[in-house]
């Protein structure tokens, strides 16, 4: 059960915390600190879920998941949008530009570590 | 050929060919076909402006000051100009209300006083019956020369008795002849067109016969045939004629002022102009074709005055008669004959019409008003008609005998021969009151009394005394040195003014008396609601075409107590016949039918008011009416609708006007307040977005310290300081996201003191040394010796400092960060700049980093602030006079600025502690 995790997000103590967390269990785990290195990283690394940021500098969370969702080379990918916009308004954006969750900081760890597991366990 | 029976006779069919033109006219008007229905018979009739004073004495005049005599005409041309509205108010004004006269239409601007109405009459006739006796005169001087053709022989005044001299026969001829034109009905107002007729007539005689003189004579003067006249010499006597000049001015601006108010003030002139008028329009043709006739009966004044001074040099003729006795003496008898004729034209056309305006004048204005009061106490007699009739016609032979008693007991005095323009002056002092009443509803009874009366004092005390001095029936030296001997109350020179003829002195104080008197004393009190409701009709006439009789009544009243008063004044035939027409314009169809209303009292009191004027009329419809007194607000809110709907109307489009202006700022205000709140909902909605990435932290690490106890001892306390520094940079935020709401709602507290720079700097470098350190920094100062002050409050200053310190420090590379800080004086301020050596902001972020949450990455790396941090510290410059901005060369660092005002002088003196010890 060993999957790639990229996270993508600017607030290094959040990165911090999601990186603990996933690699507590037992994922691959790779950072990138905005959009733009988060896309590259995408394409290159070519992760299993990704735990994308939306306010972000450079490139926002929005375009970056607009730009995987375009390239089907990388349909499998699955996107668990983070933000600290709690708004409806946003959450349906996200849904509808196809994020496979979305949640809304300040988040739950184990609410995040279960919809992680959920999201990997549905390929 | 010529003899006393021939030139009586002559006279006689004169006269009896005037009454036949009356009378025809008269007969015409019965049939409906009206003579006087024509403009140029009401020009015409105007004319009788041109006394015998004009058609004998311009030539005298022109003897003795050359042009002297023309602004006597060039005023009335002058004034023509004016009619168009000034006449035309007056003719308008008199019709509505049934004026009769100048008196009844003074007394009825001022709200029908009978007091006013008497000191006019009274005025009238004084200022007036020497100007009657001048045309008696007149008559009976043409009448003796010409008798003696063809001898030329000047008469004598005042042998043998009185009832021998002709002008008393002339006097009592003539009061026969206006009382058989002009009291034939009762209602003044009604015109008398036969009169009207005759006048024109006459009009056209006198003219004929000026002419003919005036070319007979100018034939001979260029050599035409005509008279065998001397050769024009260089005499002195003829140098005002040959050399004419207009100087000195003021006397000529004074009389052409006078004559051009006369012409329309002189009782008669404002019979035949306003009461006698049938027509509005006639007004069009009068105002060219009067000043035209003005002008043709002008015209060989000059050339008859040359003739006359070469034909008598000697002086023995006087030149008054030069008309007559020039004819005489060149033996033309029929020309003689023809120019009497025109004298008489001009004198008995003035005399008739003078003494019929008079004598309306004084029964209506001064007997009848006084009968009134009688018949308080005592019922009068049955028909009121006749009684007034007499009295008019009473009135009429007074007056005549009045003007042959001033003729007889004056003679050749300077009070008959100068009263022409001092009786012009007289009837000056109506002209405020008229002329004012027209055009300004501020005028009151009490001004126009205080005004009349100060203008006839002061007329009397420069003109009708001096003349009487002049006669020789005053001590001269009253004259000269004035009322108990104060040469300033000198009747000639008024308060020392001298330099003027004593017609233009007296004109001058008589009126400016006058109208001192009018203003101050109209101004002394608002106009009561009778003054106020004739203002409005008088004011207004002008703007309506058909005057709205906006009766200003309210009370009780019966018709058949209205008919039966109106039947004592006009007889029961002519007062059923008026009520039937009037009832019929209402649509009723009887007198007894009619509504006792404020309308149809009007009716009666107007109907009256033609008969007996308008201030008698009101006490007489009062008598018999039951009215209630109307307040002033009430006569002015029902006064002048009109005026009101038009004041609503423009009230109501500058309101709507303010409304949309309003509508527009609210619209504006609107947008502003949406800008504001969708400013406000972002702020929000970054400060919760702030809030909740620090609070994300803070819970992710503290579910995963509770959830795993067992994280080995560097991890947890790794965490832990990630938990302290999240929840400091959460309560900074909190703190800073305060303090900016307190600084924008303008709480904040801002204490003013001198500060010194240097010591600020210094005091945030200290604040901030750990974190300078902790990141690797070196700071490096650049202050000048001399302090720098400025006002501002210390703790803001220092909290401005370490923002721009810590920042510098935040984004200078870490470990090999220099930051400087520069402190430099400039014009009238202090400026200090941080500069560090980081990525440097790009451009288009310089002013960016000033707003609120915008947080540049600088170098990729997220910056750990609030983003309050710059918003706050430009909030404190601008609080403080001061400016705050970025400069940066992007790659080589940032340098961020401010400036503060410098306090001025010397900051040590200011300092408690280094005050001067004066002990």
């Amino acid at each position: 059960m060993n999957k790639r995790i990229l996270i993508v997000d600017d607030e290094p103590n959040i990165v911090i915390s999601l990186e603990f967390l996933m690699m507590r269990e037992g994922h691959e785990v790779r950072v990138a600190r905005d959009g733009e290195a988060g896309l590259a990283a995408v394409r290159t690394h070519r992760p299993d879920l990704v735990v994308l940021d939306v306010m972000m500098p450079k490139l926002d969370g929005f375009a970056v998941l607009e730009a995987v969702r375009a390239d089907p080379g990388l349909a499998g990918t699955r996107i668990l949008m983070l933000t600290a916009k709690g708004r409806e308004a946003e959450q349906n954006k996200g849904l509808a530009l196809g994020a496979d969750a979305y949640m809304s900081k300040p988040f739950s760890t184990r609410d995040l570590v279960d919809k992680v597991k959920e999201l990997l366990d549905r390929t | 050929m010529i003899n006393g029976p021939l030139i009586i006779g002559i006279s006689f069919a004169y006269l009896g060919l005037l009454f036949a033109v009356a009378y025809w006219a008269d007969r015409r008007a019965e049939q409906g076909r009206s003579v006087i229905a024509r403009p140029t018979i009401y020009a015409l009739s105007l004319a009788v402006y041109c006394t015998a004073w004009t058609f004998y004495g311009s030539v005298g005049r022109a003897t003795e000051n050359g042009l002297g005599f023309l602004p006597i005409y060039l005023g009335p041309t002058l004034m023509t100009l004016l009619w168009g509205s000034l006449l035309l108010k007056m003719v308008r004004v008199s019709k509505a209300e049934r004026i009769t006269s100048i008196a009844d239409f003074i007394a009825s601007r001022y709200g029908k006083s009978q007091l006013l109405g008497g000191l006019v009459t009274i005025i009238a006739v004084i200022g007036v019956v020497p100007y009657i006796a001048l045309q008696l005169k007149a008559i009976a001087w043409s009448f003796t020369i010409l008798s003696h053709y063809p001898e030329v022989r000047m008469p004598v005044h005042g042998n043998g008795p009185f009832w021998g001299d002709t002008a008393f026969v002339v006097a009592l001829l003539l009061a026969a002849f206006t009382i058989l034109f002009g009291t034939r009905h009762l209602d003044a107002s009604e015109r008398h067109e036969g009169l009207v007729a005759a006048i024109a007539f006459e009009s056209i005689v006198k003219l004929l016969a000026f002419l003919a003189m005036g070319l007979f004579i100018t034939f001979g003067l260029l050599g035409l045939g005509g008279p065998a006249l001397p050769p024009i010499e260089d005499s002195p006597l003829l140098l005002p004629l040959l050399e004419p000049s207009i100087s000195p001015f003021a006397d000529w601006f004074a009389i052409s002022l006078l004559a051009g108010l006369a012409v329309m003030l002189l009782p008669r002139q404002f019979q035949v102009a306003v009461v006698e008028n049938s027509d509005e329009r006639h007004l069009r043709r009068a105002i060219w074709l009067f000043p035209l006739y003005l002008l043709l009966i002008n015209l060989f004044v000059v050339p008859i005055a040359i003739a006359g001074l070469l034909t008598f040099p000697d002086g023995t003729v006087n030149a008054d008669t030069f008309m007559l006795t020039l004819p005489i003496v060149f033996e033309q008898p029929w020309l003689a004959l023809l120019v009497y004729i025109g004298g008489l034209s001009a004198a008995t056309g003035m005399v008739i019409v003078e003494t019929i305006a008079l004598s309306t004048m004084v029964s209506n204005d001064l007997i009848l008003p006084a009968l009134l009061r009688r018949w308080r106490r005592r019922p009068p007699a049955a028909d009121l008609g006749r009684l007034l009739l007499t009295i008019r016609r009473g009135a009429i032979v007074v007056i005549l005998l009045l003007g042959f008693l001033y003729y007889w007991l004056a003679g050749e005095a300077y009070a008959l021969v100068g009263i022409g323009l001092i009786s012009f002056v007289a009837v000056a002092q109506f002209a405020p009151a008229v002329i004012g009443g027209l055009y300004w509803r501020g005028g009151t009874r009490e001004g126009a009394l205080a005004g009349l009366s100060a203008g006839f004092l002061v007329w009397i005390y420069t003109l009708l005394l001096p003349s009487f001095a002049k006669s020789g029936w005053l001590p001269r030296a009253f004259m000269e040195s004035g009322l108990g001997g104060f040469d300033l109350l000198a009747p000639m020179a008024l308060f020392g003014l001298s330099g003027w003829n004593e017609i233009t002195h007296g004109l001058f104080w008589s009126l400016t008396a006058n109208i001192g008197a009018f203003l101050f004393v109209s101004s002394l009190r608002a106009p009561n609601a009778a003054e106020a409701s004739q203002a409005g009709i008088f004011v207004d006439a002008s703007r309506r075409t058909a005057l709205a009789s906006a009766p200003l009544w309210r009370g009780s009243a019966e018709i058949a107590e209205l008919m039966r008063l109106a039947e004592r004044f006009l007889g029961s035939v002519r007062t059923r016949a008026a009520f039937v027409q009037y009832a019929r314009s209402r649509g009723v169809d009887s007198p007894e039918a009619l509504p006792a209303d404020a309308e149809t009292v009007y009716f009666a009191e107007t109907l009256l008011s033609g008969a007996i004027g308008g201030a008698s009329a009101r006490v007489m419809v009062a008598s018999v009416t039951d009215e209630e007194p109307l307040g002033l607000d009430e006569v002015l809110n029902i006064l002048d609708e009109a005026s009101q709907i038009r004041a609503y109307s423009r009230q109501l489009e500058q309101k709507s006007q303010a409304l949309e202006a309003a509508t527009e700022e609210l619209r504006a205000a609107n947008i502003r307040l949406q800008d504001l709140d969708r400013m406000k909902d972002d702020f929000i909605s970054s400060v919760t977005h702030e809030l909740r990435t620090p609070l994300s932290s803070i819970r992710a690490f503290s579910e995963i310290l509770f959830d795993d106890p067992d994280i080995d001892f560097e991890q947890r306390r790794r965490f832990l300081g990630i938990l302290v520094s999240e929840t400091e940079r959460l309560s900074r935020l909190v703190n800073q996201v305060l303090d900016l709401a307190k600084i924008e709602s303008g709480h904040a507290d801002w204490r003013t003191e001198v500060v010194e720079l240097q010591t600020v700097i210094h005091q945030a470098v200290s604040a901030t040394e750990q974190y300078v350190e902790e990141r690797g920094c070196r700071v490096h100062l650049d202050l000048p010796d001399e302090s720098a002050m400025v006002w501002g409050d210390r703790d803001r200053i220092v909290q401005v400092l370490v923002n721009l310190l810590s920042n510098a420090a935040k984004f200078a590379p870490t470990g090999s960060g220099e930051v400087w800080i520069r402190l430099s004086p400039a014009d009238a301020v202090w400026r200090v700049c941080v500069e560090d050596n980081g990525y440097g902001i790009p451009e288009s972020d310089l002013e960016l980093v000033f707003e609120k949450f915008h947080q540049t990455a600088r170098g990729g790396a997220k910056p750990g602030g609030t983003g309050l941090g710059l918003p706050i510290s430009r909030r404190i410059i601008d609080n403080l006079g001061g400016r705050i901005w970025a400069e940066s060369t992007p790659g080589k660092g940032a340098t961020l600025c401010f400036e503060l005002p410098a306090h001025p002088g010397n900051p040590t003196d200011r300092r408690p502690d280094h005050e001067p010890n004066h002990e």
